[in-house]
């Protein structure tokens, strides 16, 4: 009769249930998977990063980000900031501009078409499919966000090679009026803002240049593929025309004409404007770079200066270069590339020369682009660089170039949080200040290295309100580390990293330093970021982490088996670390494992720095993977299982207290190493393909007597053919069975609990701990820990006290005692320290196993069941991950209940109430598909959590109405008299519209569905546009740009990150 | 195991009981120890003894209170048979070869029929079919054909009963697409099917699902939009009482009632189920509730030690019925209870089958119930 009684009858608990949750993706952490352009606008001083699958995010000063995604979801190849109203008659070059300053009164002009609105940051993105996007950032509800305004393919005339209409260079003009699209054909196109227009009578052709030019040596050819476009620093009016075959031209706007023009003998690659005017330069396909005059009296240069930095050998190509001026008159020169070919050729660099001082940056990933930072004043005489940032494909490098020695300045989001392989992840909420203080202090002594530079890229104000907490994000990494992230806000920090590699000795000498080049080593290769996804050895991988952030106590457990207890410690230390072994196989006889060696430990003391340092080592036997790790600070005690059986340790006496093996004796596969699985029954297959093949074909041949090698051949080539087809005609099917004791892997031991509760009678509680296995069993032992008095004295025993079958036998993911309230018992010291009330001891306690399949409730201590949830046998969806929850109303402060929060394997997230168990939402999170980023869900304690949309990016959600991390930012056009940054309206704005941390459900509702309205809108929009293309060029060329004009703007919202 | 002591303690305490039993036309009168009646065995080889019928097989029926006929083969129902004989004890003795199994039952008493003209006269009760039980000894739910009479005939229900077989469930499922009646005419849809049958499994033991069957729906949920995968997990999930409709890729074995024009073809009627579905899914969902496992816990066990794989079948209140044993007595002391359990779900399973609708009752096939 239960069913009958299911959630969504009550009104007053569906009233409830919307004050308390809400689903939202709030904000993507780390950096972008597979970005491909990079943009930046030095007078909004605002970074914009393209990838592959067709995003655009924008990040300014901390926290401010905005985010946008290409319907198309190609690769964005470009993206430029249009130049600031402001700036006209200022140079804006294609990433970044000299934002000069002439005449104030210049700036507002009088116009009679539409133009761009000023209050807008705009810029333009082109995809590789040819298509031209207007982005811009409004203002919308006291926030910022950014949209897509307008979408635009150039066309050619009909019949025309696709070659002709193909962008290769875009400059916006500073003007903000157009557009000049340098095309493969080698035209140049001229389309008017915002509408896309293309202004027919303005095109540069090919044949208007090479008229314009009075030498014979020019011919038809020089002027194919437009490779470079920059605007005259001084004079708008004049624009720097690079073809790709290294001529040169400098093209007068108002005249139509070419006033200058340059032959460079080698291919071209890129062009960069000085300061001045008076000089540009250009840089080639085999290494080199010259310098050219632009001077009135002579119109045909010879370049000033041609240089192969990296000569005499062939080089490769230098593709984009600055020359930056300063004060003392040395100039700086950056370039990309130009490594001699033969021994540097696979190198990803950027060299900076000033003066004497040359270094060539290199970078472990690919550089993708990278820009300069320099004066943002326009009236300063020269560019004073202070800052370089790169956009590499793994990560983002910034090199502070004011101190000496150019070290790199620490980036405080974009970080790589896969510079080596992300293994498991946990979440720590609400970290005490002193905690945290001390976390800070230890990676404070770690960044030592890094420039105190305070953040150059620091436009946009941040209006989202303070962090209501501290929070730690903690990863795992295959190479043996953690990471200790800030995850208190949108900005994810790495705080302090911790090497567990120290304990072991391996394989790679930590004196073996890549870094040993010498003093007089050319090229002056140094090696910049962190990004280094090759592990040393694979068993140093964490794979769980548990923190009590009350004690500073850190467990870490990794894949051979191995379990450290660590302190935190403030200073520096030598120690020797407390080393045990726990063989779980104890009891069982004539197995072998087939796996990886335990890691051999250091002998003697170890010095260790400030930060976590570990005293217990426990190595399990055999060395499998940790698969489940808690710990008990307040009894001091750790718990580890693998899949043959779980151990406790007692690491204030430094001793194991008890293992139990819990591997079923037929289950063979355990005793295989963690990897070996998989390979060996694919091989196992492969091989006994190959024995019927090779048995067939050999009694052939006997038969036959001594067939020839060829025929042979065939009919192996015949059967290994027979196979393929049998293989690809046989569907995908999949076995109905039941599961039973003998399956594989029912000891894996999936959870480990410790609880103070009633065990054994209802008159007396005490410690035990419990643990869940993939057979569906539950230990449950009962723990003796002797009074902190006699702590040192008495040994810890355990005795187990029962054990629950599952019939279902689905693994166990996770086990709970509720206590007399139906809360769940509070976490070791919690209450030591007052942070929550102490649980109720009176009432009686429930047990609550979750299984992959189901949700049960049992009483203690007389197990019996109490309640139960079936989740597979209804919906077909198994439990992933699964935690306790704190969700606050939005409505009333003082109203705040623990739910369960619940990831399913097809991705979505489910809460489920305590202690009735009733389903109370469900939200579609992640795409089933995506296993790994199922895999790497964590929740947090207030309904927040994180998972893995790429190798290198989290992405956050949110269950909770009150805990909602995201983007709250306003990016303004600074004022036009004024070149300080310091956003006057913006901050009226943010006190005038900020409506505190409680976001109200109903609003964000409502811009969801507007968006997702305006999604339908751009669908159909884009059917329209078809058809039109289509009319267009069926009748003739003349009338596209006007239908152009004339069609409605569309734009598809996405605020900050707010939607996937 | 808890009853019977009661039974028998609880009864008069008379020192003997009369026990009338009957082989064919001949009667034997006898009597017993009504506190100690003994095993079953001690008591079938009194029987076979007092009738000089020593090497034939035979079997032992009585007569309750309310004059149901009913089987003795163990010694529980033995213990019930003395305990509640009141004063006589009729037992009726059949030779196995020529048993008549469906004479036993548990409704004779509105049959309002003379217990004995079931068994002298056969032929009379063929006639008119009632619910058909089998023998005690193989009292358990059991894989059938379920809810004849509320589905479109070319549907079939089949309950895979996983529990007090060795045998493994043996099949496969696969993705595949079938043709559907909808509005918009005939369309394609994704749909999932049986793939193939393990030789000797329990599916294909039954015989009631075959290869390319289509599966509509798992314990009362319908599959449609559901992944292979899920379809699994919940097929798995389900695998103790596994409830299956399905489109029998074989259409020639379908059910036809007598109430409906059997002229329907499979095509018309495939594109949905009943309406009154919500009926039969709380039917099913309550079935399966009470036929649900039981976990098994253990303890106080100092040893780490492997738990019994034979489980109770049934649980007809949320309570677990949890074993509270000493050490030693683990195994020994868990078994008659989930005996008992048996019992009572084969009660409760038994109760399923009793939608007599004389006019839908008639079946081509050969019995809704195949045992195994």
């Amino acid at each position: 009769m239960r069913r009958f009684l299911r959630p969504g009858h009550d009104p007053v608990r569906e009233r409830l249930k919307r004050d308390l949750f809400q689903f939202n993706k709030t904000v993507e952490h780390g950096f972008p998977h597979q970005p491909s352009a990079l943009g930046y606008s030095p007078f909004l001083r605002l970074m914009a990063i393209g990838t592959r699958s067709g995003a655009i995010k924008l990040y300014g000063a901390p926290g401010v980000e905005f985010m946008g995604l290409h319907e198309e979801n190609n690769t964005v190849m470009q993206i430029h900031f249009i130049p600031d109203q402001n700036e006209v008659g200022h140079e804006e070059c294609e990433e970044c501009g000299v934002a000069e300053y002439i005449s104030p009164t210049q700036s507002w002009g009088v116009f009679s078409r539409p133009v761009l609105s000023q209050e807008e940051c705009q810029l333009v993105t082109l995809l590789d499919d040819n298509s031209l996007h207007l982005w811009s950032l409004k203002q919308h509800g006291g926030t910022s966000e950014l949209r897509e305004e307008h979408r635009f393919t150039l066309k050619g005339p009909p019949g025309s090679p696709p070659s002709a209409t193909q962008v290769t260079a875009v400059l916006p003009h500073s003007s903000r009026e157009v557009l000049y699209l340098g095309t493969e054909s080698g035209s140049i196109f001229v389309v008017e803002l915002p509408s896309f227009r293309v202004l027919e009578d303005r095109t540069i052709t090919p044949e208007a240049v090479l008229q314009r030019i009075p030498e014979d040596n020019c011919n038809r050819r020089s002027c194919e593929l437009v490779e470079a476009l920059q605007e005259h620093p001084k004079n708008p009016d004049q624009i720097l025309i690079g073809y790709s075959r290294g001529l040169i031209v400098l093209w007068d706007l108002q005249n139509n004409k070419a006033t200058h023009h340059f032959l460079g003998s080698q291919q071209l690659e890129n062009l960069y404007w000085q300061r001045d005017g008076s000089k540009f330069i250009s840089c080639h396909y085999d290494g080199s770079y010259s310098q050219w005059p632009v001077s009135s009296d002579n119109r045909q240069a010879e370049p000033l200066e041609n240089t192969v930095p990296y000569g005499p050998f062939p080089c490769k190509a230098i593709s984009k270069i600055y020359w930056q001026t300063t004060k003392n008159g040395l100039p700086y020169i950056i370039f990309q590339g130009g490594m001699p070919r033969a021994s540097y050729g696979d190198r990803h660099s950027i060299s900076v020369i000033h003066g004497s001082q040359q270094t060539a940056f290199d970078f472990t990933s690919r550089v993708i682009d990278f820009f300069i930072i320099f004066s943002s004043d326009p009236a300063a005489e020269f560019d004073d660089p202070s800052a370089l940032v790169v956009l590499a494909e793994e990560e983002l490098v910034v090199i502070d170039l004011k101190s000496a020695g150019w070290p790199a300045v620490h980036p405080p989001y974009l970080a790589s949080l896969h510079c080596s392989a992300i293994t498991c992840s946990h979440h720590v909420s609400n970290i005490p200040l002193k905690l945290w203080e001390r976390i800070i202090s230890a990676g404070s002594k770690q960044n030592i290295h890094y420039s105190s530079m305070p953040w150059p890229i620091d436009g946009g104000t941040n209006i989202a309100p303070d962090p209501p907490q501290r929070d730690l994000l903690l990863t795992g990494h295959e190479d043996g580390t953690v990471r200790f992230w800030d995850a208190s806000g949108v900005c994810l920090h790495l705080l302090y990293k911790l090497s567990t590699v120290r304990v072991f000795l391996t394989d790679a000498d930590p004196n073996d330093n890549m870094n040993t080049l010498g003093e007089d080593e050319w090229p002056p290769l140094r090696k910049v970021g962190t990004f280094d996804p090759y592990s040393d050895d694979p068993r140093l991988g964490i794979q769980k982490i548990y923190l009590c952030k009350y004690s500073g106590y850190l467990a870490v457990a990794g894949t051979a088996g191995q379990v450290l207890v660590m302190e935190l410690n403030d200073e520096d230390a030598e120690h020797v670390v407390d080393h045990a072994e726990a063989d779980l196989l104890q009891d069982q006889e004539g197995y072998r494992w087939k796996g990886h060696e335990k890691l051999k430990t250091r002998d003697g003391p170890v010095r260790f720095e400030a930060g976590f340092q570990p005293f217990v080592l426990v190595q399990c036997q055999p060395p499998a993977v940790v698969t489940s790790l808690a710990l008990h600070s307040e009894w001091k005690l750790v718990a580890f299982g693998t899949s043959h059986g779980f151990g406790l340790f007692d690491h204030q006496q430094k001793r194991l207290v008890f293992v139990k093996c819990t591997l079923h004796p037929s289950d063979q596969l355990a005793l295989e190493g963690p990897l070996s699985r998989v390979k060996s029954l694919k091989k196992s297959l492969r091989q006994s393909f190959r024995r019927i093949r090779r048995s067939r074909v050999s009694s052939r041949k006997r038969r036959g007597g001594g067939g020839n090698a060829s025929e042979v051949q065939e009919a192996n080539a015949k059967f290994d053919q027979d196979v393929l087809q049998e293989m690809e005609l046989a569907p995908v099917q999949r076995k109905i069975e039941a599961r039973s004791a003998e399956d594989s892997f029912t000891g894996f031991v999936r959870t480990l609990y410790f609880a103070d509760t009633f065990l054994r009678d209802s008159s007396r509680h005490c410690p035990s701990l419990w643990a869940g296995t993939n057979g569906g069993t539950v230990y449950a032992f009962c723990l003796r820990v002797p009074p902190a008095e006699r702590r040192m004295d008495e040994p810890v025993r355990a005795e187990q006290a029962k054990e629950i079958q599952l019939m279902h036998r689905a693994p166990v993911v996770g086990i709970l005692v509720l206590d007399g309230r139906s809360t769940p018992l509070p976490e070791p010291l919690e209450v030591a320290h007052d942070l929550s009330k102490s649980p109720d001891m009176q009432g009686s306690h429930q047990l609550l196993v979750v299984s992959e399949e189901q949700f049960k409730v049992f009483t203690l201590p007389k197990v019996s069941s109490k309640l139960k949830l079936k989740l597979t046998a209804l919906e077909g969806c198994r439990v992933r991950k699964v935690t306790v929850a704190n969700f606050g109303s939005c409505k009333t402060d003082d109203y705040s209940e623990n739910d369960l929060a619940v990831l399913t394997n097809l991705g979505d997230i489910q809460i489920i109430s305590l202690p009735f168990l009733k389903l109370q939402i469900r939200y579609p999170c992640i795409r089933k598909e995506d296993v790994s980023g199922i895999a790497s869900c964590v929740f947090t304690k207030y309904g927040q959590g994180f998972y893995l949309i790429s190798p290198s990016e989290f992405e956050r959600f949110s269950l909770s109405t009150k805990w909602l991390v995201e983007p709250r930012c306003i990016v303004d056009m600074p004022e036009v008299t004024s070149n300080n940054h310091v956003h006057k309206s913006g901050t009226e704005n943010a006190a005038r519209n900020s409506r505190g941390p409680g976001r109200s459900s109903g609003d964000c509702g409502e811009d969801e569905r507007k968006s997702g309205r305006l999604m339908e809108h751009a669908l159909l929009n884009d059917e329209k546009v078809l058809k039109e293309i289509q009319s267009t060029l069926e009748g003739g060329r003349g009338s596209y740009a006007e239908k152009n004009l004339a069609r409605s703007p569309l734009g598809h919202g996405l605020s900050n990150g707010g939607a996937d | 195991m808890s009853r019977a002591p009661r039974g028998a303690a609880g009864s008069r305490g008379l020192g003997t009981m009369e026990v009338k039993s009957k082989f064919g036309a001949e009667f034997r009168r006898f009597s017993l120890e009504r506190s100690k009646p003994g095993k079953f065995e001690e008591f079938y080889g009194l029987l076979q003894h007092v009738h000089k019928i020593p090497n034939v097989d035979v079997l032992v029926g009585y007569t309750d209170i309310h004059g149901d006929l009913l089987p003795i083969n163990n010694d529980d129902n033995y213990h019930k048979a003395v305990s509640t004989a009141n004063p006589l004890l009729r037992i009726f003795i059949q030779r196995k070869e020529d048993a008549d199994y469906s004479a036993f039952g548990t409704d004779t008493v509105t049959r309002k029929k003379n217990v004995l003209s079931n068994v002298l006269r056969p032929d009379n009760h063929k006639k008119k079919p009632h619910i058909v039980i089998s023998m005690p000894q193989d009292f358990r739910p059991v894989s059938s054909i379920i809810d004849v009479d509320i589905l479109p005939e070319t549907h079939r229900r089949v309950r895979l009963y996983k529990y007090g077989t060795d045998k493994p469930l043996g099949f496969y499922i696969r993705d595949g697409s079938s043709v559907r009646v909808t509005p918009h005419g005939l369309e394609k849809v994704p749909g999932i099917f049986i793939s193939r049958l393990v030789p000797g499994g329990l599916a294909q033991s039954t015989g009631l699902l075959a290869v390319n069957d289509e599966v509509l729906e798992v314990n009362g949920i319908e599959v449609s939009g559901k992944s292979l995968d899920q379809v699994t997990d919940m097929m798995i999930a389900n695998s103790r009482n596994l409830i299956i409709t399905v489109r029998p890729a074989n259409q020639r074995n379908n059910v036809v009632r007598n109430s409906r024009t059997s002229g329907s073809s499979g095509q018309s009627t495939e594109s949905s189920l009943p309406s009154s579905t919500p009926n039969i899914l709380g039917n099913l969902l309550q079935g399966e509730e009470e036929s649900d496992e039981e976990d098994i816990i253990i303890e106080d066990s100092g040893e780490p030690q492997q738990i019994p794989k034979a489980a109770p079948a049934s649980e007809s209140t949320e309570s677990l019925s949890q074993i509270e044993l000493l050490h030693e007595s683990t195994q020994n002391g868990f078994l008659p209870s989930s005996e008992m359990n048996l019992n009572h779900s084969a009660g409760s399973i038994s109760m399923e089958y009793e939608d007599p609708e004389p006019g839908r009752k008639s079946l081509e096939e050969d019995g809704t119930i195949i045992t195994l």
